[in-house]
């Protein structure tokens, strides 16, 4: 659409611009950071904190919590979006608008609401009593801290894999039956494959995020469980060790860096197979 | 002869290193249909698009009306387009896409109205002023184009490929009303196809086009009964084409054989492509010192029947209203007035074009 | 049976992401201050919320951020995405990956480096710099939402205009923006959405007497929030859930007009 070149180079350039001092510098002070001393030296010692016990601990729970949430959310999200895809044709759309809805609530005060369902004189405490059932309190702890991931991070799993689920052909599945596949069959053979880069994009979208919460952990792990993302937070706004904090969020990165990397492989050998 | 409208004039276009259109000339005229008639990736869309201003060559001249307009943007050149896709602005009405020329160029609401209204006339879409293009059918939106084009008052009305999207009744219908428009109006059209029934059946001029070289220029009976060369021969139409060599004036040898002919001016023993169409050829029963042959396959085609003989140098292609039997003995006779001798290609461009 | 079970299976799953909707609601109408104590019902909180400075100023800051934000990335990601078209299969996705780095990347990372950046330009940390923040974040979601329809958008359009007479400005103004006005309305709404929902990254970038809702939120949470918060998110939510009815209603309505004309 430009006559020239130049003219969109023009277009191209405010974008540049603003990736250069807005996406790569932050990232570089980021490892300016990471990697001195208050007084400007160059070591490595702020990374190598990581693996201090606590720090480690912590790490090692954030991966943990954000494994099972992101498994949690893939189980619950297969056959919530297959009934909706299933029934958005004949229902309409409005089902699956509901389920978008609750995104529009305030992230902080469900999950603060959370706090008050799951505590020990909470409203799911107080259902079990009117039944005459012995309580379950679940608040302060890791259960606590996964239902929160969950709750919060189960629509962008839903999403891509809805998204998924649609761009399948209702004839490829009607193909495959009329084959001889039952239903089990079809799901493994045909819908799960087709649906993979769905399921791909959903799960970088829930894991990262609750590998690097420190707000569901806060309001649900009442201070007993630190993650990876409260020891960076309480670095930066409470210890104001910036250089630690840095450093930690590089590790952090690390596990981005591979997830993404992952996710880039997976694409690329997917397309691969297409062609 | 009419009066020249547009002169191209030694066009060359490359993307990248691939060579589109090689040193074309061409000169369209007043009034005139002409197709541009072609196997895809022949060069025939890029020519029409230079024409239009979508694409400027990277050598070469553009004349219109005796001016250079090789650099004039599209938006300033008297030539408006109908295309492929019709491409009509969804979000905006039949009266507004029609309507959407002459406002840009200032034209008064009282001049626009009427002139809507005689668009849709001639389009046959009386009364569809306020109907939503994207709820129009192929063929609808295929006449809403061409009046949304037509509404300008272009000199040339170019049309890329407008009929392939339609069935095959409607594209038919659609033919006729082209030229009834063409010659209504008065508008030139520089008509783009890969269909050579459409070339053959609607244009005044058709231009053959192969690996950006134009192959052949002329009337459609022109290039059907005379093909210039061995692609021509084969992608209009069907024909037999053999290797044959010129004997002299009037007489060529093919397997052979020495038949007479009516072409004069090639040197003795020139080796030359033959060209023999089909329904030209007239199946007889076996006679001595004549070709014989075997029929190896029979296709039945309503009108007519395809036939395979086999003489044992060359599978002829026979059409004929007379059904034969596979493995019949025929014998194969030729009209001189039937017999097409076109020149074998020289350079190795056209050499190459011929395999297609 | 198995059409019952999928319908449980969707029950289970709605009672999951409302019930605690349903309690910040029933909350909002709580005579207590104090949540999980019902005492009975009323709308005072309601009608305390304008009187509640903090809150109707992280309110407006979250409104004006959102909306600033939205328009300033939907600019920059249309001239960008416009350029990105007409360049090269293998540049365009290495655009794209660069421009994705904020959604990819954890918002906790995004947040502390743009801090630091800040501090390191020498910035103070407040409305400003919140907002240049949300920019940053909405930027590739509004490039997700319009690359596609403008990839899938034919070229003749703009072309067609272009040889029905128009400039190449007025070509795109009358028809290639309107062309491209679902995604771009879809990236102005989601640019805005992400704006007002983000936590992180604004916790990080605002500096001190400057709030969102979000970081409000976050704030009270330590000291008890003020109930006023849950009646504000019930409206805010009752509000979005009339304009899902009303689009659900208005797309059904459409639907039939089409098949009437048919």
């Amino acid at each position: 659409m430009f006559r020239t070149i130049g003219i969109r180079n023009l277009f191209l350039a405010p974008f540049c611009i603003w990736a250069g001092i807005f996406i790569f510098v932050p990232l570089l002070f980021m490892f300016y950071y990471g990697l001195t001393t208050p007084a400007g030296n160059f070591t490595f010692e702020n990374i190598l904190m990581i693996f201090q016990t606590e720090f480690f601990y912590s790490l090692k729970m954030s991966v943990l919590l954000a494994f099972i949430s992101t498994a949690v959310c893939l189980l619950l999200a297969y056959p919530l979006c297959l009934i909706l895809v299933d029934r958005a044709k004949s229902a309409g759309a409005i089902i699956t608008l509901l389920f978008i809805l609750p995104l529009w609530m305030n992230s902080l005060l469900s999950t603060m609401a959370w706090q008050t369902i799951l505590e020990r004189d909470g409203t799911l405490n107080q259902i079990l009593r009117l039944l005459s059932l012995p309580d379950f309190t679940l608040i302060n702890t890791a259960t606590a801290i996964v239902i929160g991931m969950v709750y919060n991070y189960l629509p962008y799993m839903v999403l891509p894999l809805y998204v998924a689920l649609t761009k399948i052909d209702k004839s490829i599945i009607e193909a495959a039956k009329d084959l001889g596949a039952n239903t089990w069959q079809t799901f493994y053979k045909i819908i799960l494959p087709l649906s993979l880069p769905g399921a791909v994009s959903g799960i970088t979208m829930v894991f990262i995020p609750a590998l690097t919460t420190f707000a569901i952990s806060a309001l649900l792990g009442g201070g007993r469980i630190l993650l990876i993302g409260n020891v960076i937070e309480q670095e930066f706004t409470f210890e104001y060790n910036w250089n630690l904090g840095a450093a930690l969020s590089i590790v952090l990165m690390i596990f981005i860096v591979v997830n993404m990397a992952l996710t880039v492989f997976f694409e690329n050998s997917h397309e691969e197979e297409k062609n | 002869m009419k009066r020249e409208l547009i002169h191209l004039e030694n066009v060359v276009k490359t993307f990248g290193s691939l060579m589109v259109l090689d040193e074309i000339d061409l000169t369209i005229h007043e009034n005139e249909f002409m197709t541009l008639l072609g196997p895809s990736g022949c060069g025939k869309t890029t020519l029409l698009r230079i024409i239009g201003g979508f694409e400027s060559p990277d050598t070469g001249k553009i004349i219109f009306d005796g001016k250079d307009i090789t650099q004039v943007p599209p938006n300033k050149r008297p030539i408006n387009t109908v295309f492929q896709k019709y491409s009509l602005f969804s979000h905006m009405n039949v009266e507004e896409n029609i309507a959407f020329g002459p406002k840009i160029n200032g034209k008064s609401s009282d001049y626009i109205r009427d002139k809507i209204k005689y668009a849709l006339k001639l389009v046959n879409l009386d009364g569809y002023e306020k109907h939503d293009v994207t709820k129009l059918s192929g063929g609808q939106q295929q006449r809403i184009a061409i009046a949304r084009a037509v509404v300008n008052e272009p000199k040339v009305l170019l049309l890329d490929e407008p009929l392939s999207a339609l069935d095959l009744k409607l594209r038919r219908a659609m033919r006729n009303e082209l030229v009834r428009i063409n010659r209504e109006t008065g508008i030139t059209f520089v008509f783009v196809t890969h269909d050579q029934e459409e070339a053959l059946s609607m244009s005044d001029t058709v231009v053959v086009m192969n690996q950006g070289y134009i192959q052949q220029v002329g009337t459609p009976e022109n290039v059907y009964n005379e093909p210039e060369n061995a692609f021509v021969a084969d992608f209009i139409g069907d024909s037999n084409i053999i290797d044959g060599v010129m004997v002299r004036d009037k007489l060529v040898r093919i397997f052979g054989r020495e038949y007479p002919c009516v072409d004069v001016g090639f040197p003795e023993e020139c080796p030359v492509d033959v060209q023999i169409r089909p329904e030209d050829i007239t199946l007889d029963v076996p006679q001595e010192n004549s070709l014989n042959g075997t029929v190896t396959r029979v296709g039945f085609w309503g009108m007519s029947y395809d036939i395979t003989v086999d003489t044992g140098d060359f599978e002829w292609l026979v059409q004929s209203i007379h059904g034969r039997k596979v493995g019949e003995k025929v014998s194969l006779h030729l009209d001189p007035y039937n017999i097409q001798i076109m020149k074998k290609p020289q350079s190795e461009d056209e050499a190459v074009s011929r395999e297609i | 049976m198995i059409s019952r079970l999928k319908t449980i299976y969707l029950a289970i799953i709605f009672l999951f992401l409302y019930a605690p909707i349903g309690v910040l609601i029933a909350q909002s109408f709580n005579e207590s201050r104090y949540r999980g104590h019902w005492t009975g019902f009323s709308l005072k909180w309601y009608e305390s919320l304008f009187q509640q400075d903090k809150i109707i100023d992280a309110l407006q800051n979250t409104i004006s951020i959102g909306i600033l934000s939205a328009i300033i990335s939907t600019i920059l990601a249309l001239i960008t995405c416009l350029a990105l078209r007409e360049i090269g299969k293998n540049f365009r996705a290495m655009f794209m990956s660069v421009a994705n780095i904020p959604i990819l990347n954890a918002d906790i990372v995004t947040g502390i480096s743009l801090m630091l950046l800040f501090m390191g330009m020498g910035l103070k940390l407040g409305y400003g710099s919140i907002l240049l923040a949300h920019i940053v974040f909405n930027v590739p979601y509004v490039m997700l939402c319009i690359m596609p329809q403008l990839m899938a958008l034919d070229k003749s359009f703009y072309e067609a205009a272009l040889d029905l007479g128009a400039s190449p400005f007025k070509a795109f103004t009358s028809v290639v923006l309107p062309e491209l006005r679902p995604s771009i309305v879809a990236g102005f709404l989601l640019a805005f959405t992400m704006s007002a929902d983000d936590f992180i990254i604004t916790y990080f970038t605002r500096g001190a007497g400057v709030h969102t809702l979000p970081t409000e939120i976050y704030a009270e949470l330590k000291l008890g929030i003020h109930p006023e918060m849950y009646a504000l998110s019930t409206l805010v939510f009752i509000t979005v859930l009339i304009f899902v009815i009303l689009f659900a209603m208005n797309r059904k309505k459409l639907l039939n007009q089409k098949e009437e004309n048919f």
